[in-house]
């Protein structure tokens, strides 16, 4: 069955072209685009860290190795797209425009950071796992309803794909012939489990079959190949022919989040040695060489400015005004209940001086 | 002086909910329903019958069996502009669905401050009384009452079931919409032919009384009313309120009502422990302790999975169990 969904890749290990068709679309400006926008939210996802071991954020969830999967099927998106993440794919959030102070807030327990950009149709990120596919296909049977060209995409792992969610997602939107692109980054592990413990087959692309849609199979530590694959998906899409179903495969280096130790379940160190072969930003900046596309300044300038950017961006978050309790009572309902109503009255008259 | 006739047509419980579905239909194009069978069929108790026909398979959309997936995509739907109505076939069959309303469903105005509602509606026929298979019959609303973030409305007659389905799906918040379905059919009501609602959070007296209040709402009602009317006979005047919406519940006319009797019985079919007749009976409690003159009691299903149709009148809540627990208040 594997061979039945090779793995598109376009840039190998070294940085070679490997695919000569699309010699031609490789492009400076492109290969430029990509290397920033996965050197920030690497430096972000470092940063994010960083924060949480020293006491400056919560739980934090970290995506390293995943940068190559996240950037190319976000910038692959239009502006009026619609994008469902998990808890994982906020590089993939910032990279579509999510707020950069916002993220930051959402990891330091604040619901503020959960409200998306005015700009951009971004869910906030699902906790459950594969529960938001159906509601990606919903607003992609919205957007037909309505009339436009927008499409949707959802992000999942490779845990998700055991669940009923997962299914039902699928069948709802192949049936409805949804314009939406079921993205899954099959990363290796669900927390401690390793794909092979969570499913027969041999790949996930497969599963499309079942759904009578495309499924592709797809080098997620090539941020080229990532961004065509889902280019092409969201195309179909946007042209009535449905949804698809794409496998990035990937990687994550670190743990599944700050609470999380994957020695327990893994050789770290046998991770870390597939560095050299597969971090995706290694490999663009290897590409980037060969093709004469790189420049010691131009990427110096950019990590200043990412730098800066982060500073800022940390700074306003810690700088946020106090948390107002008011909040957890005033969204429940857009038309109030007495309950909350009174809830919330009796807790100010409460606390005045006691928080 | 001229009086404006309002047109009535006698409608069963179950028409006027189509009734309601067809004005809301009518009136706004994205207003749309999702569910099993409920197109060509017209859903297996013809609450949308005729409406695939006159308003099309987009509008009126017959979905694979699928209720988290159907639930959810009205999810989607919901916050993208569309205000999706589902329909549940049996209340029983949403626990697939469970995960969505609880975990997204109920709280996206919360974790996005708003920027995403959900204006949603989900009906769902419920209860024991019409000999149907297994988890067909189940009435678990207290699942729904302890979500924040959905209201819980159940009609009891034609009237409120119109009003009240079009309040719903006016409702800027998702609304958890369960029909009695053992009184789909039971009688009809005179039903305005015009667009009307009938106010979520709000009870309504349904016979005034000065001795006990009984508080009831859905299939109970008619057992309620014929207790009532049982003890009649032996001068005992009841005040019952059919609640309507149990989620905000009414506090003002429970409040009302057991102040002026002094003493409560509260009838639901769902299941004792937890059920929304303990948090009435917090209500009474909150409200009017120092006005009752007897100890509050709770007329209900068991704490049993509901049995097979052989028991199932064992299970439910009779007038004459009621009538026991009315007596029990009065002459304590």
């Amino acid at each position: 069955m594997e061979a039945n969904y090779p793995l598109f890749q376009i840039i190998d290990k070294d940085g070679e072209v490997t695919s000569a068709d699309y010699q031609d679309l490789l492009t400076e400006e492109q290969a430029k685009t990509y290397y920033y926008h996965m050197l920030r939210i690497r430096t972000y996802d470092h940063k994010g860290i960083a924060l949480q071991r020293q006491g400056r954020i919560g739980t934090y969830v970290p995506f390293e190795g995943q940068e190559g999967s996240q950037v190319g099927s976000a910038l692959a998106l239009q502006n009026d797209d619609w994008l469902f993440p998990t808890y994982r794919d906020h590089g993939a959030t910032l990279t579509f425009g999510a707020d950069l102070n916002r993220m930051l807030l959402h990891w330091n327990g604040r619901i503020e950071g959960c409200v998306p950009s005015l700009e951009k149709n971004i869910f906030p990120a699902s906790i459950p796992i594969a529960t938001h596919l159906p509601h990606a296909a919903g607003a992609a049977m919205a957007e037909t309803y309505k009339g436009t060209k927008n499409a949707a995409i959802a992000y999942f792992g490779d845990g998700a794909t055991s669940e009923g969610d997962f299914h039902e997602g699928l069948n709802i939107a192949s049936v409805f012939n949804a314009p939406v692109v079921f993205f899954n980054q099959n990363n290796g592990f669900a927390i401690s489990l390793p794909v092979k413990k969570q499913m027969n087959s041999e790949t996930i692309a497969q599963k499309a079959e079942a759904y009578g849609i495309p499924g592709k199979r797809v080098d997620g530590m090539d941020v080229f190949a990532v961004n065509f694959v889902v280019k092409e998906a969201l195309e179909r899409a946007r042209n009535g022919e449905g949804p698809t179903l794409i496998e990035a495969v990937t990687w994550r280096f670190g743990a599944h989040t700050t609470a999380d130790d994957p020695s327990k379940y893994r050789d770290q160190a046998a991770s870390d040695a597939t560095r050299e072969e597969r971090d995706p930003v290694l490999r663009l900046e290897r590409f980037m060489k060969k093709q004469n596309m790189w420049d010691d300044a131009w990427v110096a300038s950019i990590k200043e400015e990412i730098q800066e950017e982060l500073d800022t961006a940390v700074s306003d978050m810690e700088s946020y005004e106090k948390a107002n309790s008011d909040v957890m009572f005033d969204y429940v309902f857009e038309k109030p209940a007495w309950t909350i109503e009174e809830q919330k009255k009796n807790f100010n008259a409460l606390k005045g001086g006691m928080f | 002086m001229v009086q404006t006739m309002i047109k009535t047509k006698p409608l069963t419980l179950i028409q006027a909910i189509n009734d309601g579905l067809k004005v809301m239909l009518t009136e706004d194009e994205n207003t749309l329903i999702l569910g099993e069978d409920i197109g060509k069929n017209g859903g297996v108790f013809r609450a949308t019958v005729g409406l695939q026909e006159q308003f099309g398979e987009q509008r009126v959309v017959d979905t694979p069996l699928s209720e988290a997936g159907f639930v959810g995509a009205a999810v989607g739907m919901a916050l993208n502009g569309l205000r999706p109505i589902v329909e549940i076939q049996f209340l029983g069959f949403i626990y697939p669905a469970f995960e969505q309303i609880a975990t997204h469903v109920t709280r996206t105005r919360t974790r996005t401050m708003g920027h995403y509602s959900l204006p949603m509606v989900i009906r769902a026929p419920y209860g024991a009384g019409v000999r149907s298979p297994e988890i067909h019959s189940d009435s678990v609303e207290a699942l729904f009452t302890h979500l924040p973030g959905i209201k819980v409305v159940c009609p009891s007659n034609a009237y409120d079931a119109k009003g009240l389905v079009i309040a719903a799906i006016e409702d800027p918040d998702p609304v958890m919409f369960l029909e009695p379905m053992r009184l789909y059919r039971g009688e009809r009501n005179d039903v305005p032919e015009e667009k009307y609602t009938v106010e979520i959070g709000k009870g309504k007296r349904l016979q005034e009384g000065e001795d006990v209040s009984i508080l009831a709402w859905g299939a109970m009602i008619p057992v309620a009313l014929k207790a009532a009317e049982k003890m009649k006979k032996e001068n005992i005047s009841c005040d019952v309120i059919d609640l309507r919406t149990l989620y905000p519940l009414d506090r003002d006319i429970i409040a009302e009502s057991v102040q002026k009797t002094g003493r409560a019985v509260i009838v639901h079919e769902a299941h004792a422990t937890g059920g929304v007749g303990a948090e009435i009976t917090s209500v009474i409690n909150d409200t009017s302790f120092l006005y009752l003159r007897s100890p509050i009691e709770r007329v209900t299903g068991f704490d049993v999975p509901i049995p097979l149709f052989a028991l199932e009148n064992n299970y439910l809540p009779t007038p004459e169990r009621v009538v026991h627990s009315i007596k029990k208040v009065v002459e304590f």
